[in-house]
């Protein structure tokens, strides 16, 4: 009983194990092509399920966005319309396929297929569970950005493949902004890094006995923004802008070829809440789940689907920036911001490590403690300065422009005219 | 070794996933192009001239200030690897060459290449 139990508790090395014996002795495989056959079977599964939760995430986020906007959203097709999703993906699997007069036929049909394979292969290295990761590989945070900037080819080469002018003038935008908010993105990620001293993902999530997002709030939220930027969601949709460019750089797209984009933005928008949750809110960390590493896995997608809420929340409520907006946000906010921040928190924390007794950089919850405080103090001026900064500059913005449009200072131009 | 070979495998399972759908639905969908249909969709309006048309200088110098940056921001990751075994002066080094950063990110500022004209 005691061994079901023990077995039940880390059940994805039990399954493993119990494959392995199932080739080995049952099939009379060698162990190297067990583990083959184990690896593609994971593989397997890993990509396909990145893909199968698309149909209940995209149900999800119609949903929550229509009760906010006061609608019903989608409620015929199955129980609250679940199946909504699965009737709209037969409908497409049967239109056809155009490809436009002047096309360039090969980057035109690689382009989704890139895009699709740039969002999966970041699953590669996230840790669902203390037991269950597609492989930890020691540079897998360098890996992840280096994977997910691929969905930037993509986008170029579908805009240039399209023979349009507004898939060229969105995929110029979307490229714009999509490596501006690069820099932001990756240098927030360094705070992880630097604090687990690791770019192996389960070491991130292990070193989290307190989970980053407490210890460095504003590296988060840079984060988070970032990463909302990156995926292309309001209010950072130009690329898409439909009623400016008309859908953007997949314009020319139909049937399932256009498909195979719309999943990959929605599969990359639950990818980088995923990585939010792993790199800042303690991953599958949770009670029990370090001896039990099956609870790893609900406390693991419970975090994730919280922070896909607040993804739907600020796409249902905010309005789409302009995209000189956007850009000047990134390079003359975001960027000195998170330089800054790097800059002030890791010299507060050398000279903690130097200076204050007690003070460690790993280890349990308690032992944590005072490396937190310190740094969440820093953190919390810097963020706290910028704030009023910025709250300042709007505030003398608005003076301007309220200036600029009161009673007197009309009738003065008036008047001025007059003379 | 073994580390990469799932991600190869990965690689080879993520490029056939959206490959067998969008060759099932050329094969399993209607296929009657005609001039119409085929033509470039611009709102209804007969497009005018070339597509690829010179574009907005901006863009370009965006991403070369990206360049910039994300290569020496891919530096400062083995140093944040390391940094808890560093002793101060290691620490200060880093510091400097994020200032320099920095002062590579005023100076593109004050020449105006962060303005959207």
């Amino acid at each position: 009983m005691a061994d079901v139990l023990a077995s039940l508790a880390d059940i994805y090395t039990t399954i493993g194990n119990l494959l392995t014996r199932l080739f080995v002795d049952v099939l009379g495989a060698s162990p190297e092509l067990a583990s083959g056959i184990i690896k593609f079977l994971g593989a397997g599964l890993l990509a396909t399920s990145v893909l199968l939760i698309l149909v209940f995430n995209i149900w999800f986020e119609r949903k929550v966005m229509a009760r906010i906007q006061d609608r019903i959203g989608p409620n015929r097709v199955g129980p609250w319309g679940i199946f909504q999703t699965v009737a709209d993906l037969a409908k497409l699997f049967t239109k056809e396929i155009i490809i436009p007069d002047g096309a360039d036929l090969v980057p035109f049909m690689i382009a989704p297929v890139i895009s699709v394979m740039s969002v999966v292969l970041i699953w590669a290295v996230v840790p669902f569970a203390p037991t269950l990761i597609g492989t930890d590989l020691n540079i897998g945070a360098l890996y992840f950005v280096a994977v997910s900037s691929l969905g930037v080819v993509s986008i170029l080469l579908a805009g240039w493949s399209s023979n349009n002018k507004y898939a060229l003038l969105g995929a110029f935008r979307g490229v714009a902004m999509l490596v501006s908010y690069e820099v932001p993105f990756v240098l927030a990620l360094l705070v992880p890094v630097i604090l687990s001293g690791s770019m192996r993902m389960g070491d991130i999530v292990r070193a989290q006995s307190i989970p980053f997002l407490v210890v460095m709030p504003v590296a988060a939220l840079i984060f988070w923004i970032a990463s909302v930027a990156e995926v292309g969601r309001q209010p950072f949709d130009v690329i898409e802008g439909e009623s400016e460019i008309v859908s953007g750089y997949h314009i020319e797209y139909s049937g399932f070829a256009f498909a195979m984009f719309y999943a990959a933005e929605w599969a990359h928008g639950f990818t980088v809440c995923a990585l939010m949750t792993v790199l800042f809110l303690g991953g599958w960390r949770g009670p029990g789940a370090e001896q039990i590493p099956t609870l790893g896995i609900v406390y693991f997608l419970g975090k994730t689907f919280l922070v896909y809420f607040f993804q739907v929340w600020t796409r249902a409520i905010l309005p789409r920036m302009r995209i000189d907006h956007i850009l000047s946000f990134s390079w003359k906010f975001l960027v000195p911001l998170s330089l800054v921040l790097l800059v002030l928190s890791v010299l507060a924390d050398k000279l903690g490590q130097l200076y204050i007794p007690g003070y460690a950089v790993a280890g349990s919850f308690v032992d944590l403690l005072p490396r937190t405080a310190l740094l969440l103090v820093v953190t919390l001026i810097v963020g706290g300065l910028a704030a009023l900064w910025v709250a300042g500059l709007g505030r003398r913005e608005r003076r301007r422009q309220e200036a600029a449009l009161s009673v007197a200072s009309i009738e003065g131009r008036a008047a001025q005219q007059a003379r | 070794m073994s580390e990469w070979a799932f991600i190869a495998l990965l690689f080879v399972i993520s490029a056939m996933l959206p490959m067998v759908p969008i060759v099932g639905g050329r094969l399993l969908g209607p296929h009657k192009p005609n001039e119409q249909k085929n033509s470039t969709y611009e709102c209804g309006v007969e497009t005018v001239g070339d597509t690829w048309v010179q574009f907005k200088v901006q863009y370009y110098i965006f991403a070369l200030v990206f360049l910039v940056f994300d290569i020496e921001v891919v530096f400062l990751y083995p140093w944040a690897v390391a940094y808890n075994q560093l002793p101060l002066f290691g620490v200060v080094a880093g510091i400097v060459f994020i200032v320099t950063l920095a002062e590579a990110l005023l100076y593109a500022w004050q020449k105006g290449a962060l303005e959207w004209l």
